[in-house]
């Protein structure tokens, strides 16, 4: 333990602290803006300059370790007058329009400079500005970007993809698309990760309510929103509900109120998706297709993103079974169509999703099987959400829970799982048990697959069939274990991949907490539903019975291909 | 009232002097890879605010070039920019009334012409073609040919792991010990420190290093791989190639004309520089990496080079610089007339001639005409230094030429040798010297010396020492079919020689006369590449804990300067002539480090390399 003081408070932490750290764990506050824990301690932006005793020149208290007998000043005259400086100075580089801001009252720079009471300006204001694509579903915006390096560093160590660079030079330097590049051919996966972690509003979704609000004024459109699992865990968080509060059934009740026409849950088709996945999984696995490279799981589009800018010789090793939230589009427009004899042209689906690639998803070739018509019409991430709820002043605390809608309401615990890191492997392998050996294994017999760990193995015997498994959440684990699969040091029958960190828990839609990774806590929530739920597994599912019974017969049959599968191209 | 004054001292002068100081030394050490744009319209900014405003093209045109820069900068410029910037800067260069307008019209000028392509990226794509890596490296890393972690191992020596400073430095440099004495340290010339003072006395802290840590083994090797290589020349970029393909579990086999390796640094370098115990440390260390090594073997012929060729999975030539060039004036073959090389190649292998007594010319200015001057003076010779340049303009690093003219040397600036002149029995008398004079700059920007109006002056001597370069014995290597390069044998940038599968090259018979760490460089590389062209992957790694940085106010400190014996006791022997810094100078000059690795872009981005 090292031993110091905090203005004039004597701490002790253990070695290799930083100032920061141990302010904080001790009750005493210094303020930052690019500091990232674990991930961007580069000391950027000069707020958190505290005094050392003796030392003239302030040091950054989020990289600088404690040493012994070090006395900490965090706001001595020349602390407090350099860290308010400093603040000034960024925000004459930043569009001070908060009203206008899709991140304001979620904003750090807001927070810092409202708490250093910075009122009127001395700095003549100089904001950059530059081009950006508005149909994309990233958007940047220059004049809100403060360089604080937390994109660059969440794409380089967490995704290993490097979309975003330190461009030009001097007093010009800003952060861009690495050079020469625009952003829809950077190989930009689209896991949104940048956005959760910028502290400000330079990086968002593309906002996509308007969409949402005109389907809803249409007379002729019958609107349906489906949610998906991850958004439970988390939706709760912009308005202050705890996670037993912040149910699905209250989502599902504040969308009603919306004017949506059902109200569905996307778990269902997780379920479809599994029974679909597992049965591919088997039949690929006994013919022995999977002899030399893995199958690999399909439904996170950040990650079939990924395979395609990266190892694009790996796509035929992707599972061909469309994501929980095509599936439900494919499923909406037909099967639901049909069983309530509407016309499928008339249905406007909304899905509502923890993630920024499923807005690219939905768009993408191959997505329009049902009728011709996008399966999905538009996707509104976890935030979108909140605005919508917001715009439309509905406060969910007073909105009494209601389930949803059937028969595409209803999940399994295999279903709600999906959204972590491990849950899909786990809701595969126990639909995968099921159909080789006729029986149900017990529900937890694969939690080897659970937790946060970036890069997890396990081994399985069904019956007389041993599969060996790897799950993998953040790209950068992905491709380490690509690499390690085609160097043949390791070797897998499945792998699941998840693009962000945690899984759809840690999604690029989610909402946004100031340099903290909440993924960790949503996880669990899954888990206790599931654990609760009467349902464990997929193919249990009385809706997608009743799917296969009344419009697809059975998994991997013909029309389940057609409208369930995709052939994954280039 | 008093006709005239003298002039009151001026306060804000001085200030603004100091100042001036600081800037210089702040260009001196701009790294590369900086946006010329930028720099080019920072500075005219300067050179504006220095303008007297008088004439027109200064006063109006360097603030209307600027204008045109910024506009660039800010992505606004159009393509007939350029030709407007160049044509202004051109008007301004011809017409302004004096340097201080037309210099910096001139600036601009070439910079237009020189960086073109930089208008062009910045009017196109908005952005800058400068390499921002280079720009943002560690600048004692980026500038070490070999990328020794500057640092890193600074930091380890501070907090006293010799011996992990030299396991450190051996990540990329097998020869701790010999550049802890003579390397010329090209880190030390953009040193971040000057900013503050001056720069880092690097060299004497790995001197520091290796001087103290005692005998630090070589790592484990990687398992057998079963491939040979053979390296022709143990000098120390063969043995620097032979050193890491041996960690990555080749077997290596060099090949040595002379009777011991070491090369340049034995055969080169007298002792007083680079004691030959010490040199025999770092050999020790390669050859218990499990280096073979085979001396008074040369490799003559094209048979020999064939036959290696087929015994060995991998050739690597690295027979360094060897031969002397020749004055070319009448009289050079006389008796008396020795060539550096020659000389210094005896005292290598311990053969001291007798100079005792003897008048000896020098000719040359480079390091290698320095050290055979002491080292004549150490052989008891009278020595004169005839160059025919100025002193300034000598190649040779300052302290040697310091050293040299401290134990007695006499510098002749501005002389050309034009011929000797020998008695009847064919021994030199004399050397006789046209006088130059100095003249405008040639094309490398170098005042170029010219005949002087001057009569020729004879220079009586006995012995005429002739240091102006060397070649490279190629022959038998173009006689297989090498290509080359003048005397140089053409090898690619990875070290592999065209059309010959296996046969890599490197150190200064590809480079020419070089320094040592320029040579150890090309070793590196070719023993990575080298290992690619075996089917490997072999990595280099390091996993040396490196010292966080100490907090520090960084406030201006006198560098350490190495210091040598006392000229009159060390002009006596060959023993060592510099003195090694005290611990407590070491340990100063340690803390001056501003630790670029950890702050600054190094913070974000730097970082060091682990592996290669």
């Amino acid at each position: 333990m090292v031993n110091l003081t905090i203005n004039k408070k004597p701490v002790s932490v253990p070695e290799g602290t930083s100032i920061i750290d141990a302010a904080r764990s001790n009750g005493i506050g210094i303020p930052s803006l690019c500091y990232f824990k674990g991930l961007n301690e580069i000391g950027a932006c000069r707020v958190c300059a505290v005094e050392i005793e003796k030392k003239d020149k302030l040091v950054p208290a989020c990289n600088t370790p404690v040493e012994e007998g070090m006395a900490v000043f965090t706001n001595s005259p020349k602390a407090r007058e350099a860290r308010r400086t400093n603040v000034e100075l960024i925000l004459s580089q930043h569009d001070c329009l908060c009203a206008k801001c899709a991140r304001s009252g979620n904003c750090a720079l807001q927070t810092v400079a409202n708490d250093l009471n910075i009122i009127g300006a001395e700095y003549e204001p100089d904001i950059p500005e530059a081009d950006w694509p508005a149909d994309f579903p990233l958007i940047r915006s220059e004049s809100k970007c403060i360089k604080c390096m937390r994109c660059v560093q969440t794409c380089d160590k967490i995704q290993n993809l490097q979309v975003w660079d330190v461009i030009n030079t001097g007093s010009r330097t800003t952060v861009g698309v690495k050079r020469r590049c625009s952003i829809e051919k950077a190989n930009c996966s689209l896991c949104g990760q940048c956005i959760t972690h910028c502290p400000t509003g330079a990086l968002r979704e593309r906002d996509d309510t308007d969409k949402v609000f005109a389907a809803l004024a249409d007379p002729d459109k019958i609107t349906i929103v489906q949610i998906a699992p991850a958004i439970r865990t988390a939706w709760c968080e912009a308005f202050g509900l705890s996670r037993e509060e912040g149910t699905v059934e209250r989502l599902a009740a504040c969308l009603r109120r919306v004017g949506f026409d059902y109200v569905f849950d996307t778990t269902f088709s997780a379920d479809l998706t599994i029974t679909e996945e597992a049965s591919e999984f088997i039949g690929r696995f006994t013919k022995g297709g999977l002899a030399e490279l893995p199958m690999f799981t399909s439904c996170c589009p950040g990650w079939v993103r990924f395979v395609k800018s990266e190892y694009p010789e790996l796509l035929p090793q992707l599972s061909s079974a469309k994501s929980p939230q095509q599936m439900f589009g494919a499923a909406a427009k037909t099967w639901f169509a049909k069983r309530n004899n509407i016309d499928p042209h008339r249905i406007f689906n909304v899905s509502i999703m923890p993630c920024l690639a499923k807005k690219f998803e939905c768009s993408g070739l191959g997505m329009n099987d049902a009728c011709g018509d996008p399966d999905v019409d538009v996707v509104l991430t976890n935030r979108e959400v909140t605005r919508l709820l917001r715009m439309e002043s509905i406060d969910p605390r007073q909105v009494e829970p209601e389930p949803c809608d059937m028969p595409l309401g209803i999940g399994t615990g295999a279903g709600e799982i999906f959204g972590a890191t491990g849950g899909v492997m786990e809701a595969a392998l126990r639909s995968a048990y099921f159909y080789i050996t006729g029986e149900n294994p017990p529900p937890d017999a694969f939690k080897d697959v659970r937790g946060m760990d970036g890069w997890k193995e396990s081994a399985y015997k069904a019956g007389e069939v041993n599969v060996r498994v790897a799950v993998v959440n953040g790209l950068a684990n992905a491709r380490r274990l690509i690499e390690a699969l085609l160097a043949k040091k390791v070797s897998y029958d499945f792998v699941e991949v998840m693009a962000c960190p945690g899984g759809c828990v840690g999604g690029g839609g989610q909402p946004v907490r100031e340099a903290c990774e909440m993924a960790p806590e949503r996880f669990q929530t899954l888990y206790d539903l599931d654990k609760k739920n009467a349902l464990r597994f997929s193919h249990e599912n009385p809706s997608v019975i009743a799917a296969y019974s009344e419009y697809f017969e059975k998994p991997n049959s013909h029309a389940a291909h057609k409208l369930l599968h995709i052939e994954h191209k280039l | 009232m008093s006709r005239i004054t003298i002039k009151p001292e001026n306060r804000a002068q001085e200030v603004m002097d100091r100042l001036y100081g600081s800037m210089e030394r702040r260009l001196a050490v701009s790294p590369p890879g900086l946006c010329p744009v930028d720099m080019a319209a920072s500075f005219l900014r300067m050179t504006h605010a220095q303008s007297c405003g008088k004439c027109v093209p200064c006063r109006v045109g360097l603030g209307q070039l600027q204008k045109l820069l910024d506009g660039v900068l800010e992505g606004r410029g159009k393509f007939s920019d350029i030709d407007l910037v160049e044509k202004t800067a051109r008007a301004i260069k011809n017409s302004a009334d004096c340097a201080i307008g037309f210099e910096a019209a001139e600036i601009v000028l070439r910079g237009v012409v020189g960086f073109r392509d930089d208008y062009i990226a910045h009017i196109e794509e908005h952005d800058c073609i400068c390499n921002r890596q280079e720009r943002d490296a560690v600048p004692c890393v980026a500038l070490c040919p070999a990328e020794v972690d500057v640092p890193g191992y600074i930091a380890l020596v501070r907090a006293g792991k010799h011996a992990d400073a030299v396991r450190l430095i051996r990540h990329v440099n097998p020869f701790p010990t010999a550049c802890a004495y003579v390397c010329e340290h090209p880190c030390e010339t953009r040193c971040r420190r000057k900013m503050v003072d001056n720069s880092i006395n690097i060299r004497g802290i790995k001197r520091a290093a290796t001087d103290t840590a005692g005998y630090v083994p070589p790592p484990e090797c990687a398992g057998p791989t079963g491939k040979k290589v053979a390296v022709i020349g143990g000098g120390p970029s063969g043995m620097t190639a032979a050193y890491y393909l041996r960690l990555m579990g080749h077997s290596v086999k060099v090949f040595e004309k002379r009777d011991k390796p070491g090369g340049m640094l034995r055969y080169g370098i007298p002792s007083y520089r680079l004691p030959r115990e010490r040199l025999q440390d770092d050999l020790n260390s390669i050859i218990a990496a499990g280096v073979e090594v085979e001396t008074n073997t040369d490799i003559d012929g094209l048979d020999g080079f064939n036959k290696l060729r087929e015994e060995y999975d991998a050739v690597y030539i690295a027979i360094g610089a060897h031969t002397d060039k020749k004055l070319r004036i009448p009289g050079e073959d006389s008796r008396g007339v020795i060539s550096a090389v020659q000389m210094l190649r005896g005292i290598g292998d311990g053969v001291m001639p007798d100079f005792k007594g003897k008048k000896v010319i020098v000719v040359g200015g480079g390091n290698v005409a320095m050290d055979v001057a002491r080292s004549s003076v150490r052989l008891g010779a009278s020595v004169q230094i005839a160059y025919r340049r100025r002193k300034e303009d000598m190649t040779a690093l300052p302290e040697e030429v310091d050293g040299a003219i401290a134990e007695g040397c006499e510098v002749l600036e501005l002389q050309a040798p034009v011929r000797v002149e020998a008695d009847e029995n064919g021994d030199v008398k004399a050397l006789w010297v046209q006088p130059q004079i100095i003249g405008p700059n040639d094309r490398a920007g170098r005042p170029a010396p010219r005949k002087a109006d001057a009569p020729e002056k004879r220079l009586e001597c006995d012995l005429v020492l002739v240091s102006i370069g060397q070649g490279i014995e190629s022959g038998r290597f173009k006689e297989a079919g090498l290509a080359l390069k003048w005397d140089n044998i053409a090898a690619a940038s990875d070290g592999s020689v065209e059309a010959f599968p296996g046969v890599f090259s490197g150190g200064d018979c590809v480079t020419g006369p070089a320094t040592v760490i320029r040579a150890i460089a090309g070793g590196k590389v070719a023993a990575a590449n080298i290992d690619r062209y075996l089917g490997y992957n072999h990595e280099i790694k390091t996993d040396i804990d490196i010292p966080a940085p100490r907090l520090s106010d960084n406030a201006p400190c006198g560098r350490v300067q190495m210091a040598e014996r006392a000229a009159e006791e060390r002009k006596r022997d060959f023993v060592l002539a510099e003195i090694a810094m005290t611990g407590e100078e070491a340990a100063q000059e340690c803390s001056r480090c501003l630790r670029c690795d950890r702050f600054g872009y190094g913070g974000f981005k730097g970082g060091r390399n682990t592996k290669w």
